[in-house]
């Protein structure tokens, strides 16, 4: 059984602007039917990609293989995409069917079959009998899912979405998140998307690309992502992580302070002997475990409804380590500022990291 | 090359974007428009620069002419003359036009909308016409001379008070612009740090204003030392550089030391205009932080000022405006005051008649419709186009350069170019064409201006979309460019029209026997004594412009309501 093909292949792909590298030798694969998001802080080179994919700001070198075609020289209007703006990009003088049908007329399709498909696709998106308004008379929400229906309308082979819910309030993002997501997934269309949300990321994508400084971290599932971050990048931008300053011991084992602690399934990176051992604030355990079990000290709490976050300090004498505690466990327990407690850091929870 | 920096090697050559039919034919349609300002504008003013090194022969005898020049005194006491009067005029113009543009965004006072109207008057009327209006009122047998106590007005007095007149709506534009952009919060934070007003004034106000203010000035020196109307009328004895080109050239037929004095003109027009570039583009800059609209309170006493200072200025102009009319419409000034429409048979003048003013329709017309279609057209495409950068940038350039070049000048540097024989456009000379040509090019850069904010308004990706779409160019830019810009095109239109309507500098050297214009005809009919009818037909420009203006209005409004519903949610 052979591997299939990828159906987008992007291959040593740097772009410049003058003297700034935006993008440095960045090579991907993406799958047909793919739901890619990259994900990076702003500035990152995330939309500079995006932009290089569809052919609005052509990369410096490299290449872009779509549907086994280079693409890499193409202009825009001879690729296969359709794209949603963060700004939407709707045609303000045009009423909501023009603008869904903006592509499709250029296709030649008589005016009936137009209409039909417009109405289709209207429905599609929630909107069914919208289409003679103006989109200043949409909401931001309703105007994204016009820009979403306008960009499906051609059935290009890829979809790219930059930045499409940052403009909208939180609420609705949740519900359009869902929306997309589910429209995707009926439409089998291979989507990228670029965002600088991590939530949208992890509810959203198949497959996550995290991007900074113009190169990309790491590629993977959005659980490989948080439970698994290549980089200390990764940790940091993704979820709450604690930093522990940590140094190489014998046997598979590592220092935090005096502290030996056991760890298990990640490797002691090449060379280093300062190291960062990382573990999640929901990862750390009340109560004694098997192993790596210290004495803390709850030195302030924070509520943050259904769990509390607490600061610790340790035995380990390596800094503050907060630990995230559920509500529950706060109130059958009885933590408070001063408590005493015994923690427990799993061994297969904690990430090593040059320091 | 790239071992020396720490970015990761390329990998092969460097990917060279293909270009799509679409930038192909951006492309083609930007090179015939800079091609068009290469043959109207560049090869022009070459003419002019290379014949200010010729003799009347033609042959090359370097600096000899300059020498001459400023061996002359007579020519060079102009320099000192036009300098006073434009700086004079700019102290007291930006002065005004910043108290009546003060008063009118923050104050609270009465008929704000009827002032800002008649502020805009001048704009309407030839710079011949204040001129007129103050022989009228100040001349050797005025209505009101006694005013200047002995002084003439015939001279540097006249020539300021018509300059003030006629640059006085182009200050107060600039600075109601940089006054308006005021924000709110600034002047919540001094009243709730106990600033005094005059404190918040010097603090908050003037700082903010300041780039307009600096702007304003350099606007009204430009149109100042340019300017030919108002010294040919009033100047009397006073020459200034304006004047004295056309006396080179119409009066001695001097092509070459027109031309000297042409460059010389050039340079202060070419330095206030890069100084008023720099300080637009900080104002710019001011803009784009989002601020809160200042929102003035009322305040009786300071209320009542403005408005009696906004009734002084409108007085002053409007004395100027009716003092025309009235000189138009009487029979024989001062000896015979009834009224009669006899200064209106232009047809028994000289001056081309009745004809000079359907020229000047035709003229202002053409320069409206072909003028604002290859304005938008090129802004569009140098906006939107892509690559070529090099000639992006000269084409920039080749738009803002009109705004530098005074009409006197250009108009001359028509005569050398158009005129010579061996020029494959040699027809056009003496005809509409080239006036036209003229007067779209003279008012290019404003056009261009107007046009390119409203396609930087839009939203950067509206190609973009077109192009996923696979909608060619021009569909984009048909079905929602242009609708979406049509205000900013109506605006660069009636813009284009007035001052066709109005110009003389560039014409007067390029009208022919059958092509004469209203402008030209009350220059002309002034300079041979007919005072009355210039008033008169100068006045036929301004119903003209009025009634343009209000059409305008209508149009816009209407055009809005229908193709712009979306506007209104």
């Amino acid at each position: 059984m052979s591997q299939s093909e990828p159906y987008l292949r992007i291959t040593g792909l740097t772009k410049k602007f003058g003297e700034f590298t935006a993008l440095s030798d960045v090579s991907l694969e993406v799958l047909e039917g793919e739901f890619i998001c990259f994900l990076g802080p702003s500035g990152c080179g995330k939309t500079t990609l995006l932009r290089a994919i569809a052919g609005l700001d052509i990369q410096t070198y490299g290449s872009v293989e779509q549907a086994g075609k280079d693409i890499s020289e193409l202009p825009p209007a001879e690729r296969d995409f359709g794209i949603v703006f963060q700004s939407y990009a709707l045609f303000p003088n045009l009423s909501i069917e023009r603008n869904v049908g903006f592509g499709l007329e250029n296709l030649g399709q008589s005016s009936e079959q137009v209409k039909k498909r417009v109405a289709e696709l209207l429905a599609l998106v929630g909107m069914p009998e919208q289409g003679r308004k103006y989109p200043a008379q949409l909401s931001g929400g309703q105007q994204q899912r016009v820009a979403l229906a306008r960009a499906i309308a051609i059935s290009p082979g890829l979809l790219l979405l930059d930045e499409p819910l940052s403009a909208l309030d939180a609420k609705v993002r949740v519900k359009l998140r869902h929306e997309i997501k589910q429209l995707q997934h009926k439409l089998g269309i291979t989507t990228i998307m670029v965002t600088h949300d991590q939530e949208e990321a992890l509810t959203m994508a198949d497959r996550i690309v995290v991007i900074n400084n113009g190169l990309i971290e790491q590629v993977g599932t959005p659980e490989q992502i948080y439970r698994e971050p290549a980089t200390r990048f990764v940790a940091e931008f993704i979820g709450a992580m604690n930093f522990l300053p940590a140094s190489a011991g014998d046997g598979g084992e590592i220092r935090i302070g005096k502290t030996p602690v056991r760890v298990q399934g990640v490797d002691l990176p090449e060379g280093a002997s300062a190291l960062l051992a990382a573990i999640r604030p929901e990862d750390i355990r009340v109560g004694e475990g098997v192993e790596n079990c210290v004495d803390a000290r709850v030195e302030s709490v924070e509520f943050l409804g259904p769990f509390v976050r607490a600061e610790l300090s340790s035995e380990m004498d390596a800094g503050p380590l907060y630990a995230d505690f559920s509500a529950n466990l706060v109130r059958e327990q009885s933590l408070a500022r001063g408590s005493e407690l015994r923690i427990t850091l799993p061994a297969d929870s904690i990430r090593l990291y040059p320091a | 090359m790239t071992a020396t920096t720490a970015t990761a090697a390329p990998r092969g050559r460097p990917v060279r974007a293909r270009s799509s039919r679409d930038d192909r034919q951006m492309l083609a349609f930007m090179g015939v428009i800079m091609l068009y300002l290469v043959i109207a504008l560049a090869l022009p003013l070459y003419a002019i620069l290379s014949k200010s090194f010729q003799n009347k022969d033609g042959e090359f005898v370097g600096l000899a002419n300059f020498l001459e020049y400023f061996n002359t005194p007579a020519l060079t006491h102009s320099i000192q003359n036009s300098l006073t009067i434009a700086v004079i005029t700019t102290l007291i113009s930006v002065s005004i036009a910043f108290t009546l543009a003060y008063g009118l965004s923050r104050s609270c006072m009465r008929f704000k909308g009827t002032f800002k109207v008649i502020a805009m008057v001048p704009i309407l009327v030839p710079s011949l016409l204040p001129g007129i209006a103050l022989v009228y009122l100040f001349g050797r047998q005025g209505m009101i001379r006694e005013l200047l106590f002995g002084h003439d007005i015939y001279g540097p007095i006249g020539i300021v008070i018509s300059e003030v007149f006629f640059t006085l709506p182009h200050a107060l534009i600039i600075i109601m612009t940089a006054l308006s952009i005021a924000d709110a919060r600034l002047y919540e934070a001094a009243e709730s740090l106990n600033a005094s007003k005059l404190r918040t004034f010097f603090t908050v106000t003037i700082p903010g204003a300041r780039y307009g203010l600096i702007s304003a000035a350099f606007v009204v020196f430009t149109l100042t030392i340019t300017d030919f109307g108002a010294p040919k009328v009033i100047g009397g004895g006073y020459n200034v550089l304006a004047t004295d080109i056309y006396k080179q050239v119409i009066g001695q037929q001097n092509f070459e030391m027109g031309a000297v004095v042409s460059l010389i003109l050039l340079l202060p027009a070419g330095i206030a205009f890069m100084v008023d570039r720099i300080m637009q583009r900080k104002q710019v800059a001011l803009l784009s932080a989002r601020a809160v609209a200042y929102e003035p309170k009322p305040s009786p006493l300071f209320d009542w000022i403005m408005f009696a200072w906004a009734a002084v200025v409108s007085v002053f102009i409007l004395t100027i405006l009716l003092t025309c009319q009235y000189a138009a419409l009487i029979k024989f000034f001062p000896y015979n005051l009834s009224l009669s429409l006899k200064n209106y048979q232009f047809d028994l003048m000289d001056g081309g008649g009745w004809a000079s003013f359907y020229n000047s329709l035709e003229l202002a017309g053409w320069t409206a419709v072909v003028g604002t279609a290859v304005v938008f057209l090129g802004a569009y495409m140098v906006e939107k186009g892509k690559g070529f950068h090099a000639g992006r940038a000269l084409f920039q350039f080749l738009a803002m350069l009109p705004m530098a070049v005074p009409g006197l000048v250009l108009g001359l540097a028509y005569i050398f170019f158009f005129n010579a024989p061996d020029n494959p456009f040699n027809f056009i000379y003496h005809t509409m064409a080239i006036l036209v040509i003229s007067t779209i090019t003279h008012f290019y850069t404003v056009a261009h201006l107007t046009a390119v904010t409203a396609l930087k308004q839009m939203d950067p990706e509206f190609e973009a979309v077109g192009a996923s779409l696979k909608s060619p160019f021009y569909r984009t830019f048909s079905r929602v460019t242009v609708p979406v810009c049509l205000p900013a095109i109506l605006d660069i239109s009636i813009y284009l029209f007035v001052n066709a309507m109005t110009t003389v500098s560039a014409v007067v050297f390029l009208y022919g026997p059958q092509t004469s214009l209203a402008s030209v005809a009350v220059l002309n009919m002034d300079d041979a004594g007919d005072i009355a009818p210039a008033a008169a037909m100068g006045m036929m420009i301004f119903y003209t412009n009025a009634g343009m203006r209000i059409v305008h209005g209508l149009l816009s409004r209407g055009v809005l309501r229908k193709t712009q519903s979306w506007r209104n949610r």
